[in-house]
Formats: C-alpha cells, structure tokens, sequence
C-alpha cells in the first residue's frame, strides 16, 4: 500500500503484562517520518502503556520495539516527550527559560554548569515559535495551563526531536485551546512526526493523518471522512474488538 | 556576646552553626522541592534506633547513628519507589520501630545514665571538634555531588518521568539523594537534635523557594536564612539562658510566620494597584 520507508518506530509482535494481566497483546505497528498518528481508546486500553514503552520507560514482556532501528533505552534517540500532567510541581521556583533549557540535558555533558548564550539564545527562538516569547522570565507557576503546555512542547522540541510523543496533551485546556493547540501540531508536523494519545475523537478527525484504536489489541485506521466515522471505530474497539472499518491489519501497511 | 566569642566552644558552636546552615540550605532545598519532608522526619526519628545501638554495644556514635540511619533510609527508599500510594504508611511504621528500638536498648544498656534530650534537642554549645570535621567533610561531598549531577538533579526533581525520558539515571540519583539526607539528620542532631531537625531543613527553603526563580538561587537564599536564623537562635540562648535547638527552631518558626505575614502584604499592596488602576481607567 505505502512504500516502506525506513520507519521511526517499529513494534513487532510486542506484548505488555503486569502483574498477570494482559496489558497490550500482540502490537504491530509502524510509524513512518511524517506521520501525525493519534491514539485513541477506552481507558485501560494500554494507550499510556505504549507510549512508555516507545520512550523506553518499561521493557516490553515479549516481542521488540526499535525506535529509529535502535533500542528505545538509547539516549540518543530522538524522541521528544510532552506529559500529560502540566500542573504539576507547580511550586518549583524555575522560570520558562530554564525548564526548555532543560530539554538539552545529555549525561554526557555532565559537569558544565552554565548554558552557553547560544542555547539561551535557541530556548529563546522556540519560546517564540511557540508564541510565548513573553514568558520566558516568568516562573512556571505564573503562567496559565496553556501557557506551561507550550513551554512543555517547546521543552521536548530544543532537542531537536525526529518524533514528538504526546500524552493526552490537551486535557488540561479549553476548547479554543484545544484548536489552536492543534493547529500548532499541524505547523510542527510539516517538520517532525507525532504521535499522541487523545481523547478529543470529534478534533483529532480533521487533524490526525491515521488513527490506531488501542484497546489491548490494535486496529490501524489510515483516514477518516468524519467525526462520525472515529467514534464509531472507537465504539467498535471498545465494545467488540472488531474493525467494521475493514482496515489493514497492520503487516500490509 | 563579643565576650562571648572568646570561649573555644562558642567558637566551635559558630563554625558549627554556619556550617549547619549551608548543608541545610542545599540538601533542604532538595527535599522540599522533591516532597520528601515526610521521608526525612521518618530517617530522623529512626536515627535513634542508631543512637540506641551505639550505646549498646559501645561503638561510636556518629558511625553507628550515621549507619543505622543510612541503611534504614536505602529501605524507605526502595519502599518509596515501589508502593509509592502507600509509602508515607510505611515510612510512619518505620519512623515509630526506629524509636522504639532506640529506646529499649538504651533501657537495656547496663547502667545508662545519658541524657536523652541532648539527642532529641541538640546542643550546638557542646558540639565536638570531631563532628565539626565530619561537617566539613559533608559540605564537600555534598558540593561534589551537586556540582557533578547538578542537571541530573535539577531536571529529577522537576519532572522525574521526563528525567528518565532524557536519560537521567533517576533509581540511582534517588537513593543518592536519600543516602545524603540520612547522613546530613545524623550531622544535624548535634545542632538542633532529632526532633528539631526537620524544621531547619525546611523553613528555610520554603520561605526562600517562593522569592527565588531557581533551585541554585534557592539553595543559596536559604543558607543565608538558616545562618540568621542559626545565630540569632545562638544568641538568643546565650543572652537568656535556654536551651539552644529550640531557641534556633523558634527563630526559624518566627521567620516562617513572618514570610506568611510578608507575603500577605505584598498581595494587599498588588491588590491596591490593580483597584487604583481601575478606578483610573473607568471613571464615574
């Protein structure tokens, strides 16, 4: 279907247990440069699940997942990570600035102890890219959750990321938010890949390129006409396990 | 007081006091930003378990209490780690065995005669040249760690799990972390004693956390305010004749409230202009 180009993060018959239960069974999955993948499904699903194991916070139980052809362990892995939680810490007397410098921490570097001017100077250009250049100065806790999400994005993109790994960024922002959050995504997607886990089924329909559905197992859907059309590919995963969509398991991809 | 600093132990009491200060100033500003107070008061009051052992079985004291308290501290680590919804739990059962053991083998030492409160409250009046060294040692260490790991540490304490996404070897820096705040309790019951301690590893990093815009800013605002609060405490005790630790904590607790009252002010007076602002703006 897809000429096979060589794929950022490979999953191949990978399984996930925790204390006997079977978390995520059998995952296939390829993510390709350029792809604006979005996670959806019920919560339990495994969605977090995968996500740490591509950043390489747990090991899979069987099976293997190559980021870039390497183990996801590897630091030098280019991935760039947004959280889910933008409140949290909230008190921790650090400015914008220094939580994006934060983002071009590299153990090999340890013992330096200043940022050099060019780095200020680059955690400065992506605070702008992001819109936020007038909060560099100000502390974490005296931004709005919008504003602390942008500094998060910003934090994961100064490293210069291949992949943009979101979770569920979006919770913690209104409605207008959301779209323009997304709008920003699509900007950021012409140069990067991302993937992210998402509970917004109506938006993530016109923005997301493909869209897997997690519950357990995974179904891979490669477009959608409408909004319609998510929700009931989320309904059919979460209540049957089946695709009526028809869509590729995913070897063919 | 000038007088005063002629006495060889008053000296060793200021040396002490400052010293004191700039281990609290960092290795308090670690704790309070990680949320691990509770973990502390728990390796705190399980010291005395240590204390206990050291006259038990005649060995010295600071390597005995030093040890207790550092192994002690690797299990509520570990346990912090894995069951970290019911951590505190078990830390508080700990906390209370540590106690408890301290005690009954201090009944069971053979003609016990020390005195407790020398433990439990400290006498930086009485601090011997012997800790005053191991002090300076700390400081050393500490500085050593901070400068090497000094990223490491910043980007855990901020945000763990990203920490771990970057390659921060968080398990390890962790129990690091917790293996210096043992050692740092056992240095400090000297000064203010195993009840106290908490308070001047905390104080002073909460007031200043919340007038700085980084750890390092932090850290140093807070040694500052710990040698204030350390010889005003100081001399409070000498002039009144009371008993050293809790006069040092008073001050600290003195200073707290008076952070409370400052930053009451300061949102009274940013009220103020917003309203005089407003009144400007819309006239009637």
């Amino acid at each position: 279907m897809k000429k096979r180009a060589q794929s950022l993060v490979s999953i191949q018959g990978m399984c996930f247990t925790a204390g006997g239960l079977d978390i995520l069974h059998d995952i296939n999955m390829q993510v390709l440069p350029g792809d604006f993948i979005s996670i959806i499904g019920p919560n339990g699903g495994g969605k977090t699940t995968l996500l740490r194991l591509i950043l390489g916070l747990i090991k899979p139980t069987r099976g293997s997942i190559l980021v870039n052809g390497d183990n996801p362990r590897s630091t030098r892995t280019p991935v760039g990570y947004v959280p889910q939680h933008v409140n949290h810490n909230l008190s921790f007397p650090v400015t914008s600035l220094d939580v994006v410098l934060m983002g071009l921490f590299n153990p090999a570097r340890r013992g330096r102890f200043r940022n050099t001017t060019e780095e200020k100077d680059r955690a400065h250009a992506i605070l702008d890219k992001m819109g936020i250049a007038d909060c560099a100065d100000r502390k974490i806790k005296a931004l709005s959750g919008g504003q602390r999400q942008r500094v998060l994005i910003a934090r994961a993109l100064i490293s210069e990321p291949e992949l943009l790994v979101l979770d569920e960024p979006t919770a913690s922002i209104d409605t207008k938010g959301r779209t323009d959050f997304y709008e920003l995504l699509k900007t950021l997607n012409e140069e990067l890949t991302i993937l992210m886990v998402s509970h917004d089924l109506m938006i993530v329909s016109s923005y997301a390129k493909s869209i897997v559905c997690l519950n357990r197992c995974m179904h891979y859907h490669q477009s959608f006409s409408s909004s319609k059309d998510v929700i009931d590919a989320y309904h059919s995963c979460s209540v049957e396990e089946v695709c009526p969509l028809g869509v590729v398991s995913e070897n063919q991809v | 007081m000038i007088e005063a600093l002629g006495f060889g132990f008053m000296q060793n009491a200021l040396l002490a006091g400052l010293l004191a200060s700039v281990i609290c100033g960092v290795i308090g500003s670690y704790i309070v930003v990680n949320r691990l107070v509770f973990l502390s008061g728990g390796i705190a009051h399980s010291a005395y378990g240590g204390i206990g052992m050291a006259f038990y079985f005649g060995w010295p004291y600071l390597i005995s209490a030093a040890g207790f308290s550092l192994a002690i501290s690797m299990v509520m680590a570990a346990v912090s780690l894995r069951n970290r919804e019911r951590a505190d739990t078990i830390i508080g059962v700990m906390w209370a065995i540590g106690m408890a053991t301290g005690i009954l083998l201090l009944d069971m030492t053979p003609g016990y005669n020390v005195d407790l409160m020398t433990y439990l409250f400290g006498n930086i009046l009485m601090v011997p040249v012997s800790d005053i060294v191991a002090m300076i040692v700390m400081v050393a260490v500490i500085c050593s760690v901070m400068f090497y790991f000094h990223g490491d540490l910043l980007i855990m304490s901020y945000d763990e799990e990203f920490a771990q996404v970057r390659g921060v070897p968080v398990r390890l820096l962790y129990f690091l972390m917790i293996g210096l705040v043992a050692v740092t309790v056992v240095l400090m019951v000297q000064v203010v004693g195993l009840i106290l301690v908490i308070a001047l590893l905390t104080i002073p990093p909460y007031i200043a956390e919340k007038y700085t815009n980084s750890l390092y800013q932090m850290m140093f605002l807070s040694t500052i305010l710990g040698m204030i609060f350390i010889l005003g405490g100081l001399w409070w005790s000498y002039t009144h004749d009371l008993t050293s630790g809790a006069s040092i904590i008073f001050i600290a607790g003195f200073g707290f409230c008076l952070s409370l009252i400052i930053d009451r002010l300061i949102n009274l007076r940013r009220k103020k202009v917003w309203e005089r602002a407003h009144e400007i703006s819309t006239p009637r």
